[in-house]
């Protein structure tokens, strides 16, 4: 751990930014759209200084942007890219596709809610569309890890056993333009740490030319894809490794779940990205009243850490979960509907309460988050899904 | 502009046993292209369409050179990101070769739905040689109209019937399109025309910058013919005007072949089913507009090319 601290005031994307700088990608192509434009502006800015290496691809769309990252990808290179909402979803088709051929393209993403009607807020829509698309997905609570996160998922991606793309994902600007205090690491030691590309088989190895992205049928497909679901369970233990060695060299270790004074509570909520930090908040100050409560961040969305989760709620009596994104008349909306099905396996199973929040951007506040640890201890929940700050 | 002995020892990029259909124009363009860029180690990145899906059923592949396919409407965005991992992976000396990069679409992935992709590619003047292989329709999902599908013709999304007399609006011409781009080479052939094909390609590969070349291709199934055919059909659309030869080379047009004598369009037509309709006296009109748009067209061509010889530019 470094002796002295190097703290500088970053926002979100300013953070993202950086650590981009710091990995040093051989390609970013990217197109702009609000909350995320200025990751690869910012980005442009150290290309057009100097300050990388990388060929910057300035293309025409989202579509592109992905499509360019995964040839690039394809061809021997690291590439990363940056986007948010529509940009997101219409690189859906492309993510599907970078996942199955197994390119670890890292996407710096910021949440923001779906069209229509159109809304340039945060909430989780975005990357919830993406949920089956094979990329890892890591949600961050603030500016400090998603830097961290950056520089970790390269190496998770690149990990043999993994060879998966990921998003890393902010809170639309709530993390992407809030500047906070982070602490950055020095450019040589997350040189050392993201080391150097190098894939088995890359189309410009001409002497071993190869094909990629044949048709797969009948008699190939289901294996390939077998395979590809292997990768994302195997990821699993990648992302502790790497994210305990981070810790260990840096100071902040890293894990698919985070427990949030949960070892004697009664009540706990299910939370992804910023709004952990608004809970802890609650936590603290409900615990000075007596109040058992305790929180569990998902921070890996995909894979899904379903051991870690059924572990840490076994002894809970009541879980509310808070998605930022409906399922539309599912029974429950997704990220309640994994927690569930994994406590599900539990003897004593808790009751489970789920909360949909901050759609569009809608604020979530202590009072919010205060009433919902009220209604979990009241033992007067039902299995309806709340919605949570609207007019009905 | 190399002779066909010479072509014939030069090595074969593409090799046969691959599926595409008997007579299928796309395999010859593929093959020639190759055989035209085989000096220097070559990169290919195929859009979605019969060339892609008939020459790589895994675990086989036709191909002898590093080949990408990634999706339908991005092939000049993923070879776009090829170009850049090179210029990269150069810089930092991972690579040390003089490498080409060639990227093929049909019609439908090049005039339709990869317009974007291949526009923004060529504006952004990555070095790539773009090979339209335009056989006016998408003819792997079976026969649908493009915006390449010219007036008049059957197509299984414009078809003929008792109201209809096949596709109603002209063919987008994309090769003036990317004349508007302002890169460097623009060329536009045709599949029986193998010395202009590879003499194209071959001057493509050297121009540092974008380049294009528009093939078009004879398809025996969408267009309705004799297998044999394929080099008749591509030669009576250059006999006739429909399909014209030339080049623009930094904004100078250059007619590469001059019919001595223009063929009416009815012996072009009259040959292919998805014409056949249009033989009927009741729908001459069609083919009248047929033949006055080919006219414009080719005293157009001519204009410009007198203009370019003019202000030898």
């Amino acid at each position: 751990m470094p002796e002295k601290k190097n703290l500088k005031a970053k926002t979100g994307n300013e953070a993202m930014a950086e650590a981009m700088r710091q990995i040093n990608p051989d390609v970013v192509a990217a197109y702009p759209i609000t909350p995320a434009t200025e990751i690869v502006q910012i980005f442009s800015q150290f290309v057009a200084d100097g300050l990388v290496n990388t060929e910057f691809v300035a293309v025409e769309s989202e579509h592109s942007a992905l499509s360019a990252c995964i040839g690039a990808s394809a061809a021997g290179a690291r590439a990363m890219t940056g986007t948010s909402s529509q940009g997101l979803a219409l690189m859906y088709e492309m993510m599907y596709i970078a996942a199955g051929l197994r390119l670890p393209i890292v996407i710096a993403e910021v949440n923001r809610a779906l069209s229509a009607p159109i809304n340039i807020h945060g909430d989780q829509s975005d990357t919830m569309g993406a949920r089956d698309s094979g990329f890892l997905q890591i949600y961050c609570e603030n500016s400090q890890e998603a830097y961290d996160s950056m520089i970790q998922a390269v190496r998770i991606c690149e990990h043999p056993d993994v060879l998966l793309p990921a998003t890393v994902s902010t809170d639309g600007f709530i993390i992407s333009h809030c500047m906070e205090a982070i602490e950055m690491l020095p450019d040589e030691q997350v040189k050392e740490f993201v080391g150097s590309y190098k894939p088995k088989n890359w189309l410009l190895d001409v002497d071993h030319p190869f094909t990629l992205g044949a048709i797969d049928l009948q008699d190939y497909y289901f294996e390939h894809k077998r395979q590809e679901i292997e990768a994302m369970r195997k990821a699993t233990k990648v992302i502790k490794e790497i994210g305990k060695e981070f810790g260990q060299k840096f100071g902040r270790s890293y894990d698919m779940i985070e427990t949030y004074k949960l070892e004697d509570a009664e009540a706990a909520i299910v939370v992804l990205g910023s709004t952990a930090g608004t809970a802890k908040v609650v936590i603290d100050e409900m615990r000075k009243q007596g109040k058992k409560i305790g929180m569990l961040k998902i921070r890996v969305f995909r894979p899904f850490p379903f051991d870690d989760i059924r572990e840490a709620l076994k002894n809970v009596k009541v879980v509310g979960v808070m998605d930022r994104h409906d399922g539309y008349n599912g029974y429950v909306p997704p990220v309640c509907s994994e927690v569930r099905s994994c406590l599900y396996e539990l003897d004593k199973k808790p009751k489970i309460a789920s909360y949909v929040y901050g759609l569009g951007g809608r604020d979530i506040t202590v009072e919010m988050i205060t009433d919902i640890y009220q209604e979990l201890l009241s033992g007067k929940t039902d299995t309806n899904t709340k919605y949570i700050g609207v007019r009905e | 502009m190399a002779n066909l002995k010479e072509l014939s020892k030069r090595p074969e990029l593409l090799s046969g046993g691959h599926r595409l259909c008997a007579g299928c124009g796309a395999g010859i363009i593929a093959r020639q292209v190759m055989m035209a860029a085989a000096d220097k180690p070559v990169v290919v990145a195929n859009a979605t369409g019969c060339l892609e899906v008939s020459t790589t059923i895994y675990p086989f592949s036709a191909w002898k050179t590093s080949w990408f396919h990634s999706a339908f409407e991005n092939a000049a965005a993923s070879c776009s990101g090829m170009e850049a991992a090179y210029k990269a992976l150069k810089r930092t000396g991972k690579v040390d070769k003089d490498i080409r990069f060639i990227t093929f679409g049909g019609d439908g992935g090049t005039y339709d739905i990869g317009f974007q992709s291949l526009s923004g590619a060529m504006e952004r003047r990555h070095r790539m040689l773009y090979v339209c292989y335009n056989n006016e329709a998408y003819m792997n999902t079976g026969i649908q109209r493009s915006s390449a599908t010219p007036l008049g013709a059957y197509a299984s999304t414009s078809p003929v019937g008792k109201v209809k007399k096949g596709k109603e609006q002209i063919k987008k011409d994309l090769t003036k399109v990317m004349v508007a781009h302002n890169i460097p080479y623009v060329g536009q052939t045709a599949v029986g025309y193998w010395n202009d094909l590879t003499t194209k390609v071959q001057k493509a590969l050297e121009t540092d910058g974008p380049t294009f070349i528009n093939v078009l291709q004879p398809c025996r199934l969408g267009w309705g013919y004799n297998p044999a055919d394929t080099a008749v059909l591509g030669r009576l659309a250059v006999e006739t005007c429909f399909w014209p030869i030339y080049e623009v080379v930094d904004g100078k047009y250059k007619i590469n072949v001059k019919p001595k004598e223009k063929k009416p369009i009815t012996e072009y037509l009259k040959l292919q089913t998805r014409f056949k309709h249009l033989l009927r006296p009741e729908n001459a009109g069609i083919v009248a507009e047929i033949q006055k748009n080919i006219d414009e067209n080719w005293a157009w061509l001519q204009m410009m090319e007198e203009c370019s010889n003019k202000a030898g530019v």
